[in-house]
């Protein structure tokens, strides 16, 4: 099976402010419906990796192959709905935008991919916020809520456009053991039930564990996959 | 490109969300805004009251006898070496222009002129009982008068066409009859040169606001003058002329006197200070205008910066969820347009209210007894200025963040946090 998200030699560097070479040669694979954490400590590269993986980073060497195709040769445009298609993102801090409906936050993603009249985004959006047990938060505020219930909204945000992977930021990092277990058990589900591919970088062992594959980063290799 | 529903939709929930702020963008704008239109209707107003103080009296071309040595005196029209001569006098000539009727004529009927009027003017003694006071007699065609120089503007009591229904009427300078103690309706005599005295009626008072003028001058019907002359309906002292076009009035006073033999003196050499004045009262106005311009600009680009600044966070999120640089850039534009224009219509409204104020404001001055409020120039321009001023100062103070918001990496965004 080809892989949905493939690394080559992926090389970065930070040049200021001092040169630094964060990522050496990185090679990693991601298959379809697979759930992988990568684990590290901090500084080790994890998240720098997970940027330029998620095309918002460009400023990298080697090749970066999404669901069959080389971010390489694509604008800054085209990434953009590439991001907004096939990648879902969900980020340590939540990161919800504080002055939507926690409900037009979840729909916003699609109707910038627009294949979908705005009402049936609605019911999809309600449907997700439903799966994730937050359907009677829809109409607050995203600033007004909790913060396991951002993450769940973020999650459900990541959902919406279908995308092929997820990916996630300490996805649990700020959340306690309970909330933190919630999110593992939602993640878990969604992986088997809609066939995604997880990627998840993540400081918490209990979950790493919990996962298909760990891979191991340490200052800018990896160390173990 | 994402459709402007969806990011006139954003730029509305942003704008709605915080509501005070929005508020204190659009008012940034809106002081601006106000405070240009409410400058420059004043200023204006006060220039145009200023300027017309000396030009809607004063005539563009006055026409009246020269009285000066001949250019070429008779000794050198047979010796063409040169003379010594002493103490050289004018001839003796008359007051009056020679052929004043025909010359007026041709006047009138010139495409390049308004309006031309005679004039006679009979020097007097206003006589009331053994005060004799030195004064000047302006035989006027009435109606002529106040359409081409405003006659009627400057009567405070009384009718100034009466003297045109009977011609032992006169509309006596304001300082005149306060020195005379003299009322509407009073009977006045005065004396000509020659020593015949003539009974007036007075039939209405000016004031002109110059004290010299109102203090000595009077206006009494044209053949009125001519009969105190003792002369007949060609005596003529003076034609004051009001052209089309006052930037005409040096060439074409240049071709009267090279036709004519008279003396015509146009408006600009008669007025030269004021015209100095007047130039430079227009440069205050436009050096302030362009001053407040600049001031609001700058005001209205710093709070835009800071309304957008505080969207980074914002920013990185639509990135990454895939909505592309244009159009976060399209969302904090619109915004900046939108706080522009509700800032800008409040801005005219401001402006405009301000100015009816001011317009309602007592302004009573002795100079112009017709003036009863401050004087406002309710220019459409300056609205047009305002509105597109604030439109183009926000696009651009909204263009400059939103370029940067466009250009920005989420990452380096979400990595700063």
């Amino acid at each position: 099976m080809n892989p949905v998200l493939e690394t080559k030699n992926v090389n970065k560097y930070f040049r200021e402010p001092v040169n630094f070479h964060v990522l050496k040669d990185i090679s990693i694979a991601l298959q379809p419906n697979e759930f992988v954490s990568i684990m590290g400590k901090s500084g080790c590269g994890k998240s720098t990796l997970l940027y330029i993986l998620s095309t918002m980073d460009t400023d990298y060497e080697g090749e970066v192959w999404i669901d069959g195709e080389n971010m390489r040769n694509k604008n800054r445009t085209q990434l953009a709905d590439i991001r907004n298609e096939k990648i879902g993102f969900v980020f340590q801090f939540h990161y919800l935008l504080p002055e939507f409906s926690v409900l037009k936050n979840v729909m916003l993603p699609a109707l910038k991919l627009g294949k979908e009249s705005p009402s049936s985004i609605e019911k999809n959006a309600l449907d997700k916020l439903n799966l994730l047990g937050i359907k009677d938060q829809a109409h607050k505020k995203a600033s007004k809520i909790s913060g396991g219930q951002k993450q769940r909204v973020s999650i459900a945000r990541a959902l919406i456009n279908h995308p092929k992977i997820i990916m996630g930021d300490e996805p649990t990092g700020n959340l306690d053991s309970k909330n933190s277990e919630n999110v593992f058990n939602i993640l878990r589900d969604l992986s088997t039930e809609l066939g995604l591919s997880l990627l998840v970088v993540t400081h918490d062992m209990d979950f790493a564990e919990k996962t298909d594959r760990i891979i191991e980063m340490g200052d800018g290799f990896i160390i173990n996959d | 490109m994402t459709s402007l529903p969806l990011i006139l939709d954003i730029t509305k929930t942003h704008l709605l969300a915080k509501k005070k702020q929005t508020l204190v963008a659009a008012l940034g704008v809106t002081f601006g805004i106000g405070t240009y239109i409410i400058m420059m209707s004043f200023m204006t107003g006060l220039n145009s009251l200023l300027d017309g103080l000396v030009l809607n009296r004063t005539p563009h071309i006055q026409i009246f006898n020269k009285i000066e040595p001949s250019e070429v005196q008779p000794i050198e029209q047979i010796s063409s070496s040169p003379n010594l001569i002493r103490s050289i006098k004018p001839q003796n000539k008359l007051e009056r222009i020679h052929d004043a009727l025909p010359l007026l004529n041709e006047l009138k009927n010139s495409q390049q002129i308004e309006g031309a009027t005679p004039q006679t003017t009979a020097r007097v003694f206003y006589l009331a009982g053994t005060n004799k006071l030195n004064g000047v007699l302006n035989g006027v065609e009435v109606q002529e008068e106040s359409r081409l120089f405003n006659l009627n503007e400057y009567i405070i009591e009384g009718d100034v066409n009466s003297i045109d229904r009977n011609k032992y009427n006169i509309i006596l300078g304001a300082g005149v009859a306060r020195k005379l103690s003299l009322q509407l309706g009073d009977k006045i005599q005065v004396m000509s040169t020659s020593g015949t005295t003539f009974g007036l009626t007075i039939s209405a008072i000016f004031q002109s606001g110059l004290a010299e003028v109102d203090d000595t001058q009077s206006y009494i019907n044209l053949s009125m003058a001519q009969q105190i002359q003792g002369a007949g309906a060609n005596y003529i002292t003076r034609i004051h002329v009001k052209l089309k076009d006052i930037e005409q009035a040096i060439p074409l006073s240049q071709s009267i006197e090279t036709v004519y033999d008279v003396e015509a003196l146009d408006i600009k050499t008669a007025n030269a200070q004021f015209e100095t004045g007047s130039d430079i009262r227009t440069l205050i106005s436009y050096a302030v205008s362009f001053t407040l311009l600049i001031v609001a600009g700058f005001g209205i680009y710093n709070i835009l910066n800071m309304f957008i600044y505080e969207k980074m966070n914002d920013i990185a999120i639509l990135k990454a969820t895939g909505f592309t640089g244009t159009d976060v850039m399209l969302i904090f534009i619109s915004q900046a347009l939108l706080i522009g224009f509700i800032g800008g219509v409040l801005g005219l409204g401001l402006g405009y209210g301000v100015s009816l104020l001011i317009d309602g404001t007592p302004f009573e001055t002795e100079a112009l007894p017709t003036i009863k409020t401050y004087p406002i120039n309710y220019n459409i321009q300056f609205y047009a200025t305002g509105i597109v001023f604030s439109l183009v100062a926000t696009f651009l103070a909204g263009y400059l963040p939103a370029r940067k918001a466009q250009k920005m990496d989420p990452v380096e965004i979400i990595r700063g946090q």
